[in-house]
């Protein structure tokens, strides 16, 4: 059999492909967090939980509504985006004249809530979401078998990412939007209604991480802590591709989804940690990121 | 204003605390203090959690008073081996917690009984796995309830290569109870003629894609996977098993009834699992189930929920029987007494044996297939028993140092 570094080439093709699946949702969640911090200055703590949130609210769909599950990939972000208008509207608004710290204590603490409050509600084992009829069973390529929902995960996220990407870097309201975050007076002046705008966008972060969490139930156990334990890593990504650059989170989140994968076959017990060797690595080399604009 | 607020706090916060103290030096005279410590927010809230402490009060109202009162403390010790010994050492000294009850997680169960046999206080350990317990880290005040590592391996382990799973790969949450629960079904697997093809050992807490550590068990060419996991993780890998059509069969070491819920029976069906304790087993389980549901209204009892409730009512049974000062004064003889004494409750029948192991048979469970299932939580079938005699590490083979002496 072909080899690569000693493992048979078929499982090395595998994990690739499933690094790439990972990083699918590292680039979805790291781009809502670099659309918020790149265009309010807050870094949003609460970001996990909103993506935990996006699958609840698929779940209670599905269970008490009926809704199946592509209106609520539709229907989830739009309903945790309004819950993130609420949230900016009284709570973080009040925060963007003052230190980054604040807003990281605020979103926090709001994140911890938020988890507190699920898990009293659902306990922390979980409940179950089933994936959709249409995207059942798998696929033989050959070197592995691919689940065809993970395929559509990737298919979703890289759709999502591009049109994120386009609204903000070649629209008129993209351009509007960062001019706000460079001189939010003067666009002001010119009869655009700035924290208006600020709040949708927020809501804009928000429904990307709660469409990630609606992608993410059927295959993840749908539990509170779900949120917690992807955080800590986006935020890794987040840095690593410069804070707020979107086009650095995106492809920072594939990438470091593949180093993941290849991790856990040549040391498993490293891979939690390997993301955060390469932060420091290029916090090192490059300390505003791999795509940063330095300060 | 601020400030006036701000005395006001102060002085009703003093008021408040005065008389406390006060209570609580006249109290503790007469009273048992009963602590559980177990995880409260994370992956094993569900499989002990409120729960646990919600069996352990049901346990003290049954308990018809005998002239003593009981007060129930808990605490969540987030699966950090620091902060539970932290806890324990706080809850023996200064807090006056006479016992301290249930403690899941083995890295931290471990770390308390270290506690408790350094100040011959008794531990009641019902959540963790870790043979260990009753073995090399075993202590003359601590007692290990209902299930260990060891007889998952003899049960769920010995069921598998018997019926033809020879070859084992094992995916291993790595900490503590991941390796012991590794290392005896490995013994097992090895004394029964069979071989291991390999392992991965996974970080814990914090991983929740299994997809590459189960594509590698696929590679390897085993006829079974050994999930050395448990609660969310082996949701998680159980779940994500069924999606990349991982064919060859999974032993899910340990695995509870809460587990079998969140997976739903679809994902779950065909498993095997051991556990001591099932609700629909008998009328008394049944009985017992049906008072416990109103205080836990979402979580069905498992054996960990039933065996906190079992071993709180047999150590206030013990109390009784030795006298209140007696059992305040001395961890090593309230433990002995509750050797003595034989456990018969509605949850669980036995005894415990000088190590401190506790000797309730082991049932070997399938889950049922959906069409099987007849209502909420019908979820098992009960496949085999192994008597308490064959399902735990005989004492010839104990490397527990006291009952040696």
């Amino acid at each position: 059999m072909f080899m690569i570094l000693g493992y048979p080439a078929p499982l090395m093709f595998g994990q690739l492909l499933l690094g790439l699946i990972n990083g699918a949702f590292f680039a979805l969640l790291s781009l809502g967090l670099a659309v918020i911090f790149g265009m309010l200055n807050i870094v949003n703590f609460a970001h996990g939980a909103l993506f935990m949130l996006g699958a609840f609210v698929a779940w209670g769909l599905l269970n008490f509504l009926g809704v199946n599950y592509w209106v609520a990939l539709l229907l989830a972000p739009l309903i945790v985006g309004f819950f993130g208008v609420l949230l900016e509207k009284t709570l973080i608004s009040r925060l963007y004249k003052l230190d980054h710290l604040y807003g990281l204590l605020l979103t926090f603490g709001l994140a911890l809530v938020i988890e507190g409050l699920a898990r009293n509600e659902f306990g922390s084992s979980g409940v179950p979401y089933p994936i959709p009829s249409q995207l059942q069973g798998a696929m033989n390529l050959g070197f592995m078998f691919m689940p065809i929902y993970r395929g559509w995960v990737v298919l979703a996220s890289a759709i999502m990412c591009l049109i994120t990407w386009l609204i903000i870097e070649k629209t008129s309201i993209g351009a509007t939007l960062r001019a706000a975050t460079e001189n939010a007076p003067l666009v002001q002046a010119f009869g655009i209604n700035v924290p208006r705008m600020i709040t949708l966008t927020y809501a804009g972060g928000v429904a990307l991480a709660a469409f990630a969490g609606v992608l993410a139930a059927p295959i993840y156990s749908v539990n509170p802590n779900m949120g917690a334990n992807f955080i800590i890593t986006v935020f890794a990504v987040v840095v690593i591709g410069g804070m707020g650059s979107i086009l650095g989170s995106i492809v920072t989140g594939f990438g470091l989804g593949i180093i993941e994968g290849l991790t856990k076959v040549f040391y498993p017990q490293g891979s939690s940690v390997v993301i955060f060797v390469v932060m420091v690595i290029v916090l090192l080399v490059r300390p505003a990121g791999l795509f940063g604009k330095a300060a | 204003m601020i400030l006036s607020r701000r005395s006001l706090l102060a002085t009703t916060a003093a008021g408040a605390s005065l008389p406390l103290f006060g209570h609580r030096a006249r109290a503790q005279a007469n009273t048992i203090k009963i602590g559980v410590m177990n995880d409260q927010s994370g992956p094993y809230r569900d499989t002990g959690g409120t729960s646990s402490v919600a069996a352990v009060q049901m346990a003290v109202e049954e308990f018809a008073s005998k002239g003593f009162k009981v007060e129930v403390i808990s605490a969540d010790h987030q699966n950090k081996p620091d902060l539970g010994t932290q806890l324990a050492s706080q809850w023996y000294d200064r807090d006056g917690v006479d016992v301290i009850m249930d403690v899941p997680t083995s890295s931290v169960g471990l770390a308390v009984a270290g506690v408790a046999k350094a100040k011959n206080k008794l531990h009641l350990n019902i959540g963790s796995a870790s043979a260990e317990l009753s073995n090399g880290a075993c202590a003359p005040s601590v007692i290990h309830y209902i299930y260990d590592t060891y007889m998952l391996a003899k049960s769920t382990g010995g069921a598998t290569v018997k019926s033809g799973g020879d070859s084992w790969f094992f995916i291993t949450a790595d900490y503590a109870f991941g390796k012991q629960l590794q290392a005896d079904t490995s013994a097992m697997v090895l004394a029964s003629g069979g071989k291991v093809a390999g392992s991965v050992a996974y970080p814990f807490p914090g991983t929740t894609d299994f997809s590459s550590f189960l594509l590698q068990a696929q590679a390897s060419g085993a006829k079974v996977l050994g999930l050395a996991n448990a609660g969310g993780d082996t949701v998680n890998s159980v779940k994500q098993a069924k999606e990349f059509g991982i064919t060859i069969r999974i032993a899910t070491m340990l695995m509870f009834i809460t587990d079998v819920h969140a997976l739903g029976l679809d994902v779950a069906q065909g498993l095997t699992l051991t556990e001591s304790f099932y609700w629909d087993m008998n009328d008394k389980t049944r009985a017992f189930t049906k008072r416990f549901l109103p205080r836990s209204p979402n979580n069905y009892p498992n054996m960990i929920h039933a065996g906190n409730y079992s071993a709180a009512l047999h150590f206030l049974k013990a109390v009784a029987d030795m006298g209140l000062p007696a059992a305040k004064a001395n961890g090593t003889a309230i433990a002995d007494r509750m050797k003595a004494m034989p456990v018969a409750d509605d949850a669980f029948q036995g005894s415990i044996r000088k190590d401190g192991r506790g000797m309730f048979p082991a049932y070997l469970f399938q889950v049922k297939k959906p069409s099987e299932s007849k209502g909420k939580w019908d979820y098992y079938n009960q496949l085999q028993t192994t008597s308490a005699e064959d399902a735990y590490k005989p004492l010839s083979a104990s490397t527990c140092s006291y009952i040696k002496a």
